[in-house]
Order: C-alpha cells, then structure tokens, then sequence
C-alpha cells in the first residue's frame, strides 16, 4: 500500500511537472517569441484553456502526499519554507497575470507577472528536489537550473507545436537555443543523479544501479528532441521533451522512495491502511474521469492557434 | 511575538483574505450558470450580454480565489507541520478529494468553458459553466468537511500519537459540517447576491434598461431564499455548538457561569430572557454552560492551561455576522416586496443596494474570526492544542519575512483587483456583437 501511493503521488507530480512545464515556458518565452500584442496573446492561448487544470496536478499531488503520507508533506514543506514561500509567490503572480491581462488597459505588469512568475516555480522546484535527493546547495543551484532551462525548452516545442506563422519560427529558434543551454546542464544535473543520489547514505554511491536507468534515459530523450526540433517533427520532439520530464521525474522519485527526508522513512511517515484503502477505491474510480476531461480539453483545442486578423 | 504567534497571524490574514473571494466565486457562478440557461431557454440578447458581463466579473474574483487557495494547502505543512503530521491520516483525505473531485473539474471545464464559446455546442459550452460551478461548491463541502472535524472530531482514534481515521463516512458526514455546508454555501449565494445587487443598482441609477431589473430581481430572490437556507442552518449550528464546542457557545453570549434559563444577549445590556436556552437546546430552562465553569471543568480533564478564546473577538463577531448578515438579507426581502407586480425599483433602494456588497463579506469574515477563534485554544477540539500544532522548524524570523511578504502582494492584489472590478463594472455590458470574426468576439474572456 506504501509503494502503491508513493506511485500515486510521484505519478501525480511527474504529470505536474510535465504539464505546467510547458505552461511555465510558454509563459517565459512568450514576450521573447512575439513582436507584438497579437502574437503574445496567440502565445499565451495556447495555454489559455489548460494551464488552471494543470495546476491541480499540483494541488492534488500535495493533497495525496498528505493524506497518505502525513509527516513527509509537513517535513518537505516546513523544511524548504522560504523557497516553498517563493514558489507560492510565483504561482500567484502567474495565475493573477494570465487571468487580468485580457482585463486591464495595459498588460505590462500582468506580463511581467506572468515571466517572474513562471521563472520562480520552474527554478525552485528543480531546487527543492535536487536538494531533497543530493542534499546540497551546488546541487540545488544545478537542478534548479537544469529545470527551469528545460521549462523553456519544453515549453518552446509546446509552442512550436501549437502555433503557427512568425511565432512558430521563433519558437522554433529559441527550442534550438534553449536546447543547447539544457543539454550540458542535464548533463550534470542528470547525472548527478545517476551516480549521486541518495545523499542520506542509504543509496549506492557512485555505482550504476538500476534507479540510474530513468535519468540516463532522459538525456537521451533531451538529445533526440533538439534533434527532432533541428527536423521540424514538433509532434514528436514535444514527445521527447515529455518524456525527458517524465523520466527525470521518476528518478527522483526513485531516490526518494529510499530517502524521502532525512531521519524519515516513507514507512514512518503513512497514514494508516484504512485511510489508503478508501483513498484508493475514489482514486480508482474518479482519475480515470479527470484524465478523461482533461484529455479531452487538448482535444477540442488541438487546433495550432492562429493570429486573427 | 514568537513564530507561534506570526504563524497564527499569517494563517488568519491570508485565509480571511482568501475567502473574501470564495464566496463570491462560489455564488456567483451559479449566477452566471443560471443567466447563460436563461439565454440558453429563452434567446433573448440581454441574457447574453449579462452572461459575459457577469462572466468577466467572475473571472477576475476566480483568479484571486484559486491563487490564494493554493497558500492554503501548503501552508498546513509549511507553518504547521505537527499539526499536519498529527492530523493527516484524517484531515488529508478530504483534501485530497477536494482537489481530485473539485478542483480539477472546477477548473477544466472554466478553462473550457473561458475559451470554448465558439468551439463547443451551445449546450455543451452550457454544461461547462454547470460542471465548473458545480465543482466549486463541492470544493467547499470537502474543505468544510475537513473545517469541522477540527472542531468536532468523529470516525478516528490515536495511535502512537497521531489521529488514525476508522471510518471516512463518518467524517464525510459529521454532523458539524452538514450543518455548516448549508450555512457556508449560503452565505456565499448572499454575498453573491448582494455583489449582483450592488452592480444592479449601480447601473439602475443611470439606465431604465429591463434588464438590470431583471438581475436585481433574480439577485434579490437568490440572496432571500440563501438567508432562509443560513438561518436554518446557522440555528443547528447553534444547538451542535452547545452539545459539541459549549466554550465557543459560552464566548460568543459572554456567559460566565452555567445558567439555567440564560438569556439572550443582543449587545451589552439589551437581554431577551431564556431565548439562548431556547435557541440552544430547545427548552427555555435549559442549562447553558458558562466560559468560567467550562475553564474549570476543562482544566480537570485535561490540566492546568487557559481553555477560554479570546472573549471580545468571539463576541463581537458572533454580534457582527448576524448583524450584518440579516440586514443584507432584510434589504433583499424589502427589495422583493417593493418591486412586486412589476413595480419600479425606487432610486433609493438602487442607492441602498450599494451596501449590500460589504455587509455579506463582512458577516462572512466575522463568521469565520467566530468559527475558528472560537475553536482555541485548540486545532483539533480536545486533542491538539494550537501551540503544539506549530513548526517547530520554522524560525522566527522565516515567517516574519513570508507574513511580510504575503501581506505585502494581497494588499497590493487587493488593490488591483477593486479597481479592475470597478473598472469594468463601470464600462458596463458590451454592446450586442456582429455575427462574424468568431474568433475575435471575446477578447476580455480570454487574454
């Protein structure tokens, strides 16, 4: 029961980090990628109707961790207060700057709300984790980096993919470019975690292990996107930079099932059976619902967003 | 001042704050559900234009609501990790469900419904501001949910030290939240409605046009008919205080001693014999316990230690929520008898109207100081006190710089947000639209 909802909430950041990583670098590059009101609206529409939905990722993933393991959620949170302080600053000015801007006279501090606010959460989260698995500050300035590049990377395929005239080309251009900023720093970052991880000790050291797999795997798929991009297959390199997220994402969780905490373990840190088994039976029969919607929302969207004239 | 103490601040100033936009976000969506059916049943244009006027009023509160919302969740662990580790076995669960059958439908289907006008059939885009509305209201049964088993703890036991949960249809069902869903969601329809009132007559001051009559008067039977729903509840409330939390109930009269046949206290002076003993448990003899006896009777149970809240917050917003609750509700029932058999709105009710936007909120804010400064010195009633609840982590000096910070960007927010609301208020409804360039006919909907 422990393993299958600490499946459940690494599931549930993995799709998380996947999502608003593309919403978090379509709302960095958005002023960069367009030249004028027109096409920052058409950037920022094609996260329009599914950035708020993809934020739940989050809550709901926060909501599991504590319901089903208690003492983790109130360690990490307490322990990481000030970036947790900032992130939580990031997403409100996110949020509040895509929902007024279409509202206000002059978009410009929405704007700027919408890059910082962006910024914030893509740096910090990477920082956190990294932290949280390598235990420290160089660690946490990588993986902070690795990330919020990465954001940008996946979110310049996003709109690459989702747009089309002068935006797509730029968008294009700045998927090359983030691209070659992400590669060496996933380098580092990935295989810092490859070969790092478990800094409580508990893990393996500098051997290859099978919890290595995922992080070497994400830098292939790093490596194919840009080449995808390179070929204009936005389709399938957007896949590769999911991928790459994904797989990130499981190697972390992969340490943190070892060491969630220092002084924790996932063991100490649950809910009782009960608990689980009745959060269990509604998430059985309530997710495969929500990704039901959700998927059909990017269905009735999938159309590339054009500029209107 | 310690971190206990900034820590209960920063929780108090930002959940307050966050619900200054819940209700309306909670309220006001069924509103707009209901004007875009009425234009959905009837055609008439007007509807439409008050669907998309009210929409973009909703929209720029919604996002206020869900930005602050997401502090909330992560504040439980941030400042309050004992509490969280205590708790979570029982009070992540509705969380969690919130968030997995609420928040993801509340939001995709707005997103849907935000950017879908011209992609999905009428109906369809219809059934979206349904299912986002919908979702809000759920959200507040499984936070209330969650609210009232900190007050009335039901389906756990401990172990080793921590709240384990037995039965999860206990929880879901405990008598605390069923009375306070009905009074929570009501006050949210009369904050609604008296935010539809306030625009109503705004607008009615300067037009003749029908339609601002006809919002007025659906506002006016929505905030009537919430008042009916928050009374009934808020008197059951009343009588689960006594059996359950007697020392809220005790704070909030400002009775001392246990008292047989105790008296009403309107304000300080003013006192309507047995009528708390009546309203408490149904008998004008009954015995209401008094904070001085409880405290004794508490200290026995469970040791040395102050168990009485803070008496003049607890009773002074007990005094101002119904106070001001009822005169929201009293404006709107004079408002539906004034205009009965189509007659005109009189310009100094429109004028009164103006008042019906801060009196609910208001009462609102003053419900939840009662609420939950009413519940200390306890988290959980009997089992957790708040200064065992803290982080025991987190510094001093780390939530002074977060409580700086949130105060800061929500006052600045606070701002922006009265001067966009009154923005566009001001600028009305869009005119009726020309048939083509669909994509262009909701720019202010979306970005």
């Amino acid at each position: 029961m422990i393993d299958l909802w600490f499946g459940i909430i690494a599931f549930l950041w993995t799709g998380y980090f996947v999502l608003e990583g593309f919403d978090f670098g379509v709302g960095l590059l958005a002023p960069f990628v367009s030249r004028d009101g027109d096409e920052q609206r058409q950037s920022l529409q094609t996260i329009g109707p599914v950035w708020d939905g993809n934020e739940v990722w989050l809550i709901t993933a926060v909501g599991a961790m504590f319901a089903a393991f208690p003492a983790w959620y109130a360690g990490v949170f307490s322990a990481f207060y000030v970036p947790v302080v900032l992130v939580l600053v990031g997403l409100i000015m996110r949020g509040v700057g895509l929902e007024w801007r279409g509202k206000v006279t002059n978009p410009v501090w929405c704007d700027l709300g919408i890059v910082v606010g962006s910024a914030l959460p893509a740096f910090l989260w990477g920082a956190v984790f990294a932290n949280l698995v390598l235990g420290s500050a160089l660690a946490a300035v990588v993986g902070g980096l690795f990330t919020l590049a990465l954001c940008v990377l996946h979110g310049a395929v996003f709109l690459a993919l989702r747009t089309d005239g002068p935006v797509r080309r730029r968008a294009r251009v700045a998927a090359l470019a983030s691209g070659a900023v992400t590669l060496p720093l996933a380098a580092v970052a990935l295989s810092g975690l490859a070969f790092g991880g478990g800094a409580t000790g508990t893990a393996t050291g500098t051997a290859l292990d099978a919890r290595s797999i995922p992080a070497l795997a994400a830098m292939a798929a790093l490596a194919a996107a840009v080449a995808l991009i390179w070929r204009r297959r936005e389709g399938w390199a957007f896949a590769a930079t999911a991928t790459a997220i994904a797989l990130t994402s499981a190697s972390v969780f992969a340490e943190l099932r070892v060491a969630p905490l220092d002084g924790l373990t996932l063991a100490e840190a649950a809910s009782g059976p009960y608990t689980m088994t009745m959060l269990t039976w509604i998430g059985l029969i309530a997710l495969p619902f929500v990704l039901l919607y959700q998927g059909w929302t990017y269905w009735v969207f999938r159309k590339r967003v054009s500029l209107v004239h | 001042m310690d971190a206990l103490d900034l820590a209960r601040w920063q929780f108090g100033v930002t959940t307050v704050y966050h619900f200054l936009f819940v209700p309306l976000t909670i309220g006001l969506g069924v509103f707009v559900a209901g004007l875009q059916t009425a234009w959905h049943r009837t055609g008439k244009e007007h509807y439409l234009r008050l669907t998309k006027f009210f929409g973009k009023l909703f929209l720029i509160n919604f996002a206020m609501g869900v930005v602050t919302g997401i502090v909330q969740e992560f504040q439980f662990g941030m400042n309050w990790s004992e509490y969280s580790t205590f708790v979570g076995d029982v009070f992540g669960a509705p969380l969690a469900l919130e968030a997995l059958l609420a928040f993801f439908m509340e939001s995709t289907f707005l997103g849907l419904w935000i950017f879908g006008w011209d992609r999905l059939p009428k109906r369809v885009h219809l059934a979206c501001i349904w299912a986002a509305a919908i979702g809000s209201n759920l959200s507040a049964y499984f936070i209330l949910a969650a609210n009232a088993w900190m007050k009335h703890p039901v389906g756990y036991e401990v172990v080793d030290g921590r709240a384990r949960m037995t039965d999860l249809w206990a929880v879901l069902t405990n008598s605390t939240a069923l009375a306070q869903v009905p009074h929570v969601i009501g006050a949210a329809f009369i904050v609604a409605g008296g935010f539809v009132l306030a625009v109503s007559g705004y607008w009615l001051l300067r037009t003749k046009a029908d339609m601002w009559r006809g919002a007025a008067r659906a506002a006016l039977v929505m905030t009537a008919l919430a008042g009916v729903v928050v009374a009934g509840s808020g008197d059951v409330s009343g009588k689960l205080a006594h059996e359950q939390q007697p020392m809220k109930l005790a704070a909030a009269e400002g009775l001392e001693r246990d008292t047989a046949g105790a008296g009403f206290t309107v304000v300080p002076g003013v006192e309507i014999p047995k009528l708390l003993s009546f309203l408490s448990a149904g008998d004008f003899d009954a015995t209401v316990q008094g904070t001085e006896d409880l405290q004794r009777r508490y200290e026995e149970r469970f040791g040395p230690g102050d168990y009485r809240p803070d008496p003049v917050v607890v009773f002074w917003s007990y005094r101002v929520m119904i106070g001001f609750g009822l005169a929201t509700v009293g404006l709107s029932v004079l408002g539906l008898w004034l205009t009965r058999r189509r007659r005109d709105l009189p310009p100094w009710l429109a004028r009164l109207f103006v008042l019906a936007l801060p009196l609910p909120l208001l009462a609102v804010t003053a419900g939840w100081l009662l609420s939950e400064i009413g519940r200390q010195p306890w988290t959980v009633t009997g089992e957790l006190l708040t200064a065992a609840s803290v982080s025991p982590g987190v510094s001093l000096t780390e939530v002074a710089v977060s409580l700086t910070i949130f105060t800061l960007l929500y006052g600045g927010l606070a701002v922006a947000e009265a001067v966009l609301l009154t923005r566009h208020v001001r600028k009305g409804p869009e005119e009726s639209e020309p048939a083509p360039a669909a994509e262009k006919l909701e720019p202010s909907l979306m970005y």
